[in-house]
């Protein structure tokens, strides 16, 4: 057995500083690390700047930013979009926008992605097309139009590359020695790559190790990326393990959250419950 | 349902969109966007399967293998030929804005993000936009946050671009050399005037305007068959209320 694996999500937890950039991805599968996110409410690890791989826009990897945001964890977020898909806006952040407590880097999609790539490849920029003209090339610093050097009159973008400090995300498997099994999740793969530190919470803890087995390897993490595992069974919940959010759950979220009061009553019941009955 | 129900709005969007992907050979639906995706799902089966459709939201829904960046990279390369938009507003000139009202970034109302659209605009053939919702608020003259223009300047790199914008009351078309839209049709049960009377922004006129065709008997068949077993998969609640489909057996904790 590998020395990455932790006892339990607070041990994961403290190994995010306050003030960190911190790479969540999309939540397409039952990736969201919704369990982690809550131990980092409960820790009160504050000032964060999320960077969202490259939305969080489906119902639980919309609600985990928002409870982050609501939870007064988040300072800045760079993100293409944050929504509860068909169930609605997520109404946290939409407030922290309003008042003016949270800081929006809007991008577009591919633009976070090349990014994190040129991070991943250890390269200063990347270069895409589109974004011209729009308000999103006018607002970022980090957004710059140049000439095609090899083409010259034809304005290219180019964009500074993303190594957030940590990336954070559940995956299926880890085998005993600290490879972690994505599957097609390979956004997760590239947030590996980028990343300064990634903390991992898993379904399961296998004993073998993926390398043997051809089919796993193609879909896996080598270990030499992974900081930290924690095995914390339904940790994407409300997200199953199936692909299917649990929508009454995320629904019950979004209409406590609607105020303040009902938020942190939510935040009570759902988050701080048991870590207050732990210190008492 | 049942095929002698009552032909529905959403069914009458449905089909006139698949109408403007005739011929396409690969489509991608991407956030919220559940009429479309009927649309696009609809346009796939009338092609025997030769569109393909890719939905963004549900793994099942895509045969990426490549992460998020595929689709992207897809459209970078011209292998994806229709793609939808929306926006909170959309202007004269096919502008969208996506992120909110007021001034940036001290927003009035701020909605969800411009998700891909700063970048698949320029790049996808046969953009259609869609908004549910008709009204000089929505439909305005100029917006104010560009995440993706409607038109590029000369010497942009832009293969890409609107086509259409359809909305609960009517069926535009985008001229690109003139850089504005032109009425296509008007749904059943709604007016010239109400468009007009509905639109912040000038257009043009066809010298008679149709009504958009309501879907016949075997197209209402296969949108309440196969494309709405399809489409509950990835939008459970849009397909329970229009086609009365339950969603999938939720997991029991939170």
């Amino acid at each position: 057995m590998t020395d990455l694996f932790q006892s339990d999500l607070s041990a994961l937890a403290r190994q995010i500083p306050p003030g960190a950039s911190v790479a969540i991805n999309k939540g397409e599968g039952p990736d969201v690390p919704m369990a982690l996110a809550k131990e980092i409410v409960r820790q009160g690890i504050r000032g964060l700047k999320l960077i969202t791989i490259p939305a969080s826009a489906l119902p639980v990897s919309g609600m985990m930013v928002d409870m982050l945001i609501g939870a007064g964890c988040v300072k800045s977020i760079e993100t293409s979009g944050v929504s509860m898909s068909e169930l609605g806006a997520a109404p946290r952040f939409t407030k922290a926008v309003k008042d003016g407590a949270l800081q929006v880097l809007d991008a577009t999609c591919p633009a976070v992605l090349a990014a994190l790539h040129a991070g991943a490849k250890g390269q200063p920029f990347a270069s895409l097309r589109g974004i011209v003209g729009s308000d999103l090339e006018k607002h970022r610093d980090d957004f710059k139009l140049i000439d095609n050097p090899f083409e010259p009159g034809d304005p290219v973008v180019v964009l500074k590359a993303i190594n957030p400090d940590v990336a954070i995300f559940h995956a299926r498997y880890a085998d005993r020695d600290g490879n972690v099994w994505i599957g097609r999740h390979r956004d997760q793969l590239f947030m590996a790559h980028a990343s300064k530190k990634v903390l991992v919470t898993v379904e399961e803890v296998v004993d073998r190790n993926f390398y043997d087995d051809e089919a796993m390897v193609t879909g896996m993490i080598p270990s030499f990326y992974i900081d930290a595992i924690c095995e914390a069974p339904g940790g994407a919940l409300p997200m199953g393990l199936d692909g299917n959010a649990n929508i009454k759950a995320v629904l019950a979220y979004m209409a406590a959250a609607r105020t303040d009061e009902g938020f942190q009553a939510w935040l009570d019941e759902n988050v701080l419950a048991g870590a207050k009955a732990a210190a008492e | 349902m049942t095929a002698d129900a009552p032909c529905r709005d959403e069914e009458i969007y449905a089909n006139a969109i698949a109408g403007l992907l005739v011929g396409a050979k690969h489509v991608a639906v991407g956030m919220v966007s559940p009429i479309p995706g009927t649309g696009a799902l609809l346009a796939r089966e009338k092609s025997g399967g030769k569109t393909r459709v890719s939905i963004l939201g549900k793994q099942k829904m895509l045969p990426w293998t490549d992460g998020s960046q595929e689709l992207f990279d897809l459209a970078g390369q011209g292998r994806l030929d229709g793609f939808f938009l929306s926006g909170g507003q959309i202007d004269r000139q096919a502008n969208i804005n996506l992120v909110g009202i007021g001034d940036y970034p001290d927003h009035k109302v701020r909605w969800s993000g411009s998700f891909g659209s700063g970048y698949l605009y320029f790049v996808v053939p046969r953009v259609i936009l869609f908004r549910w919702e008709h009204t000089r608020r929505t439909l305005v003259e100029k917006v104010d946050f560009i995440s993706a223009p409607g038109t590029s300047e000369p010497g942009v790199y832009r293969p890409g671009g609107p086509i259409a914008l359809i909305t609960n009351l009517c069926l535009f078309e985008f001229l690109k050399d003139r850089g504005r839209f032109r009425l296509k049709s008007v749904h059943p049960g709604h007016t010239l005037e109400e468009v007009r009377d509905n639109t912040g922004f000038d257009f043009d006129l066809p010298e008679s305007v149709p009504e958009t065709p309501v879907p016949d008997a075997a197209t209402l068949e296969t949108i309440r068959g196969p494309v709405a077993t399809r489409i509950a998969e990835v939008y459970p609640v849009f397909a329970r209320d229009v086609f009365g489909i339950e969603p999938a057996k939720a997991p029991d904790a939170a």
